[in-house]
């Protein structure tokens, strides 16, 4: 490997980074919701769960950023890439960010994202970086268990009771605004595509759809309606629920600077 | 985490109910340090004394979530973040084994989680305590986990197969939670001042609730004798504390924090620490529900258990449809 300072970090290093990142951010940002949950469950399995899965995603926000830092080279780690980047760095989509509200509105957001997520570690499993690769294999097993769950949730309310019916429906209707946004292609994920390191998001969406569709014909759902979606997270431009969330997630970092922990 | 003091008040045997004979035998098997199992015969007062202390075991665990739970979002790394996560997970895992070994004594888990929601079980005291700084998690995990370890080695050897099995399980994950919380304070006591004033600060707020723990002292534990005999409880009180303060004094003295004790004191013959008065006032009041957070950690049960309510109300409807949809196939 060559030694290479600041300025002669490559583009395609750069971009790599920047591809990183949002994985890992996506990540965090839904460990971090997950991890407020905690003690609010509907029943102590249920409890047992969120944590557990709170737990998977902080740690592929680590394997991400760890990775990140690595290919940036500028002695950052996976903590700096947290606990000391603004709002308008961070690069989640934005249902992520959305918050837990009721146990549906959880699940709703689970779901979307899960569905999508899934297949997008698989996808980077064929990822031209190996590295990358790897984490898409350890993490698509472990949302893929996640994803069996939440879709069992989703079935459960939408064909539970009136009032679960109802609340799922709103829940899925809240949130399909922020759907669009998983599979728009930028610039970096053209980038991503052509370099045989990211996931192809026109042709997981497809995909997507149909299985959305049928979850929803089990569930006794009727695919929300609204044609416009939000966009920008990505870009880092968010919504204001993020800012208070990384206003608890940083905290101790920015009170402290340098302290170790 | 841990039970209040496994100072259980044991129900009065009632002879009436429990002949004689079957008294004896079962003493003997007891004696002879043979398990009893679910299935066994067992006096009315022996199963009701179980269930309570399991129960409120199990109780312990889902509300010692809470002040916990409190640092999550907060975590100042992402390793401690991934740690105290695993931590609260493993609390409700111990939540759900305790409460099924209680079910082996027939009661359900609803009837439990209800007395605890209504206020009618407890739970132990040390979680109606606030977690104010980062360093309480260091503190609870050192001082709280480490208080209920010594309460629940001796518990792997309990006469009632069910709890005994579960709490190997539980004391092997409890022992990891009391290092790592002591991993926290000794980093703390080793960064900034700033953090060695948090960690000392933690300490001072949570060295006396942790004694606590243990119960009354001796002479004032009036129910040990039955649950000693019946090899519920195998130490007293004030023999589990002194341990506790043996092992907890050098921890301290290492990492270079004060214990908030100024008659504390080595004495040279015996080897064991000699510590202050308690305030047992103190105590009374928590147990009385006068804790600085008594009505919110119940509260906050309460809370999710009754926003809950439809979730639990779907998932039976729908597995009564499904069952339906099975028998009509």
């Amino acid at each position: 490997m060559t030694t290479r300072n600041q300025s002669s970090c490559d583009e395609s290093e750069m971009e790599l980074f920047s591809y990183l990142l949002r994985l890992g951010d996506n990540a965090l940002i839904l460990g971090q919701q997950l991890g407020a949950s905690v003690g609010k469950g509907p029943e102590l399995e249920e409890e047992m769960a969120l944590a557990n899965f709170a737990l998977d995603y902080i740690g592929q926000a680590r394997l991400f950023f760890g990775l990140a830092a690595e290919i940036e080279g500028k002695g950052r780690n996976e903590d700096d890439l947290a606990f000391l980047r603004d709002g308008i760095d961070f690069t989640n989509v934005l249902l992520v960010e959305q918050p837990n509200g009721d146990f549906a509105q959880t699940i709703a957001r689970q779901f979307f994202f899960e569905s999508f997520y899934l297949l997008q570690l698989r996808a980077l499993r064929h990822s031209e970086n190996s590295k990358l690769a790897e984490i898409a294999a350890k993490a698509g097993k472990e949302i893929q268990y996640h994803l069996r769950h939440t879709q069992q949730w989703l079935v459960r309310l939408g064909d539970g009771t009136v009032e679960s019916h109802r609340r799922m429906q709103a829940g899925v209707d809240r949130l399909w605004q922020y759907t669009g946004e998983l599979f728009e292609i930028d610039d970096l994920d053209r980038w991503a595509i052509d370099a045989g390191i990211g996931a192809d998001l026109a042709e997981i969406r497809q995909t997507w759809l149909a299985e959305i569709k049928s979850a929803f014909v089990e569930a006794t759902l009727e695919m929300p309606a609204g044609e416009w979606m939000a966009g920008g997270g990505k870009q880092g431009r968010h919504s204001e629920h993020l800012g208070y969330l990384l206003a608890d997630l940083q905290f101790l970092q920015r009170a402290y600077p340098g302290a170790a922990w | 985490m841990y039970t209040q003091g496994l100072d259980q008040k044991s129900d009065a045997v009632d002879p009436q109910r429990d002949d004689e004979v079957r008294l004896r035998q079962f003493q003997a098997r007891i004696d002879q340090e043979e398990k009893i199992e679910a299935k066994d015969w067992m006096p009315d007062a022996y199963r009701k004394t179980l269930i309570r202390q399991i129960s409120q075991h199990a109780h312990s665990e889902i509300v010692g979530m809470l002040p916990e739970g409190n640092w999550i979002t907060r975590a100042p790394t992402l390793r401690r973040k991934a740690i105290l996560l695993a931590k609260v997970q493993d609390e409700a895992g111990h939540g759900l084994y305790l409460y099924s070994a209680a079910e082996t004594l027939g009661v359900s888990r609803d009837e439990l989680i209800d007395q605890m929601l209504t206020g009618k079980a407890k739970y132990s005291s040390i979680f109606n305590y606030p977690t104010l700084t980062w360093a309480d998690i260091g503190a609870i995990g050192w001082l709280v986990d480490g208080a209920a370890i010594m309460n629940q080695i001796p518990l792997c050897r309990c006469s009632y197969g069910p709890y005994a099995r579960a709490m190997v399980r539980v004391c092997k994950e409890e022992s990891f939670h009391q290092r790592q919380g002591y991993e926290i304070m000794l980093t703390l006591s080793r960064g900034s001042d700033e953090q060695i004033r948090m960690a000392q600060d933690a300490l001072n707020r949570w060295w006396w609730p942790s004694l606590m723990m243990f119960g009354p002292g001796d002479a004032d534990s009036k129910h040990s004798a039955q649950s000693m005999a019946w090899k519920i409880k195998r130490f007293s009180n004030d023999e589990l504390r002194q341990k506790f303060v043996d092992v907890t004094v050098p921890q301290a003295d290492y990492i270079g924090l004060k214990m908030p004790d100024p008659d504390l004191r080595k004495n040279d013959e015996t080897g064991h620490y000699k510590y202050g008065e308690i305030d047992w006032e103190e105590f009374m009041q928590v147990l009385a529900g006068n804790g600085p957070c008594n009505r919110e950690r119940l509260e906050s049960r309460q809370h999710a258990h009754a926003e809950g309510q439809w979730v639990r109300d779907a998932a039976t409807a729908y597995a009564e449809k499904q069952a339906a949809r099975q028998a009509a196939a």
